[in-house]
């Protein structure tokens, strides 16, 4: 088919995205659940438990993808794309069924964390040898004049893998108390359970497939490679290219893409403190509206060639990502938002109820008065809580290790200077909607780094080596550059406390790096045959 | 070029060991303060970086300055 004609092919990149898609879900959901995750198998105060905590997040993305990808990329090249592709969808579809049906750490002790760190290892490796199958399954099945739009969809699917898993989350979440959801067997396992039927599905579509019609003509003519992984990294000619592809294009890509969605969400969580839900709200619409992207990005790079289209997606994250994280930062900054309205005099006082029935509490350092009669806005969640309303209605809450309890019939409180916390920011509409924009903005630079890139490595490395050769860089630039940047970023603004968006100096100084590589050496010529 | 890629490389793995130096501590309670991350980081880094030296070495020797016109010549 390839090089001829497109006849066939939706059924082709169906059977592989849906297959890809259900293996990022998998992958993503037990990153997004964490936190009761962490809960329930590894219990704080336990010092092996906190260990194994710490190797199911590092080794999984770390160590173990790009394993996976030298595993299932040198069986891939050996026994061919089907039903290696088909082996990683049933290990991740069973081991995030399994994680679903562990006990807790409650419940049956040590072995808990130990299961489930041995099934994220798994996921892990299952998701190194995906990419590559599905991407060199499509371009082998595609025409070559629209080599990048197809396998565009292969493209798609990380972020709708992260775009399906942030909707069951939030389904399962919006459909039941906080107390059920993370319970020992509540909600939060859902999705765990519900991927064995997506799987299910993907498993029995893509047994009705046939092999790479490129690899089954090398097959035949018995030229597939008896050692996948010494020709790919043993020969110079191609562990150069390899090499290349990790540094010119691959590594900016990781970083691009973890940026934009990951770490965007993570920053309006723990920075800017937006509510759970409003944030998983602004990130669905800014994904749901970039994707398509991703086939517009790769069916001009069938036109103008996939180099500039990359390296733009990743010029423009170096330039724009602190204007527009600040830009984030500064529009629904409470502190500040608090600071004014205490110096307009809008609002001084909150009350709580609570043992004595009222507080005075000082938002921001700042001495407050001690009128009761300015309360824009209050109404008490919790014993020590305030719910905030601020004039340009943005909504949270604050708190206060250090407020002053003030009986009702005190007349003249002293007001003690306390350092207040806030959480649960509740953007008003309008805002909400500059968020998603801005967030839509960032992941329009991973749908230009991103789309192309399928079609770009599979177009790098020759079809014997191909599924090998190409999932190795993918992985170690996504899983490993990419997958640093959270822990990057904690590290710098550890390091230097007076610059909020100081984590941004990785992802930034990555992307440039690559960009000049890519610049200075890559090429921009569509390889049209990929049979060779 | 290729010099600046083969410096960078060593000044990574520099910048990575003293951080750890610097950041594990029994006391802290992030994941930049347990040694377990930079064990496996330092350890999956080091292979890169070696790559990178590599990569500048090539590009030193003018390899990149002409690339396959296709996957065949990789054979």
């Amino acid at each position: 088919m390839n090089g001829h004609s497109s006849k066939g092919i939706g059924k082709v990149i169906f059977s592989s995205s849906l297959g890809t898609l259900i293996e990022w879900y998998d992958f993503y959901i037990f990153g997004m659940l964490a936190k009761t995750i962490s809960v329930q198998f590894f219990p704080d105060g336990n010092e092996t438990a906190a260990l194994l905590s710490t190797l199911a997040i590092f080794a999984a993305g770390f160590l173990v993808r790009p394993f996976g990808a030298l595993v299932f990329g040198r069986l891939g090249d050996l026994i061919g794309r089907k039903y290696t592709f088909l082996l990683t969808l049933v290990l991740m579809g069973g081991s995030t069924f399994l994680i679903g049906l562990v006990p807790s750490y409650k419940a049956i002790g040590m072995a808990a964390p130990l299961l489930v760190l041995l099934l994220r290892l798994v996921q892990g490796l299952a998701l190194g040898g995906e990419y590559g199958g599905a991407a060199t399954y499509v371009a082998e099945h595609a025409p070559a004049h629209r080599r990048g739009y197809f396998t565009a969809w292969i493209q798609t699917t990380a972020t709708l893998g992260l775009f399906v898993a942030l909707g069951v989350i939030m389904a399962v979440k919006g459909n039941m108390s906080d107390a059920a959801f993370t319970a020992e067997w509540g909600g939060w396992r859902y999705p765990f359970w519900i991927s064995i039927l997506l799987v299910g599905v993907s498993i029995y579509i893509r047994l009705k497939m046939n092999e790479s019609p490129v690899f089954a003509k090398l097959k035949a003519e018995k030229k597939t490679s008896t050692n996948p992984l010494k020709e790919s990294f043993g020969h110079k000619a191609n562990f150069k290219m390899v090499l290349l592809a990790l540094f010119g294009a691959v590594m900016g890509q990781g970083v691009i893409w973890y940026t934009g969605q990951f770490y965007a969400q993570s920053f309006l969580e723990n920075t800017v403190k937006i509510e759970f839900m409003q944030n998983r709200e602004i990130l669905l619409w800014a994904i749901g509206l970039a994707t398509p992207f991703f086939l517009v990005f790769g069916a001009l790079s069938d036109k103008i060639g996939r180099k500039w289209i990359m390296l733009i997606g990743m010029l423009l994250g170096v330039i724009f990502y602190r204007p527009i994280f600040n830009m984030m930062l500064k529009d629904a900054d409470v502190k500040k938002i608090a600071k004014q309205d205490l110096n307009n005099s809008h609002v001084e006082k909150f009350h709580l109820k609570n043992l004595y029935d009222t507080v005075i509490f000082d938002m921001s350092n700042l001495r407050a008065s001690n009128t009761l009669d300015t309360v824009i806005s209050s109404k008490s969640v919790d014993s020590n809580i305030i719910t905030y309303k601020s004039q340009n209605n943005i909504v949270f809450n604050a708190t206060s290790k250090d407020t002053t309890l003030i009986k009702p019939e005190t007349v003249n409180p002293l007001v003690k200077e306390g350092k207040a916390q806030y959480s649960n920011v509740i953007l008003p509409n309008s805002l909400k909607w500059k968020f998603i924009g801005l967030i839509w903005i960032m992941i329009i630079f991973v749908t230009m780094v991103y789309g192309p890139v399928a079609a770009f490595l599979v177009e790098l490395f020759p079809t014997k080596i191909r599924y090998t050769s190409m999932s190795l860089p993918y992985h170690i630039g996504n899983g490993v550059f990419g997958g640093l940047v959270p822990f990057i970023a904690t590290l710098l603004s550890t390091t230097f406390t007076s610059d909020p968006l100081v984590g941004l100096w990785y992802p930034i100084g990555v992307a440039a790096l690559c960009f000049v590589i890519g610049a200075l050496y890559l090429n921009n010529k569509i390889d049209k045959n990929i049979n060779d | 070029m290729g010099i600046v890629w083969m410096v960078i490389a060593p000044v990574i793995i520099y910048f990575l060991v003293t951080g750890a130096i610097h950041n594990i501590s029994s006391t802290g309670t992030k994941d930049i303060n347990k040694p377990i991350p930079w064990v496996i980081i330092i350890s999956i880094f080091t292979p890169i970086a070696i790559g990178l030296m590599i990569f500048g070495y090539y590009c030193f020797k003018g390899e990149f300055d002409k690339l396959p016109e296709s996957s065949e010549e990789l054979n």
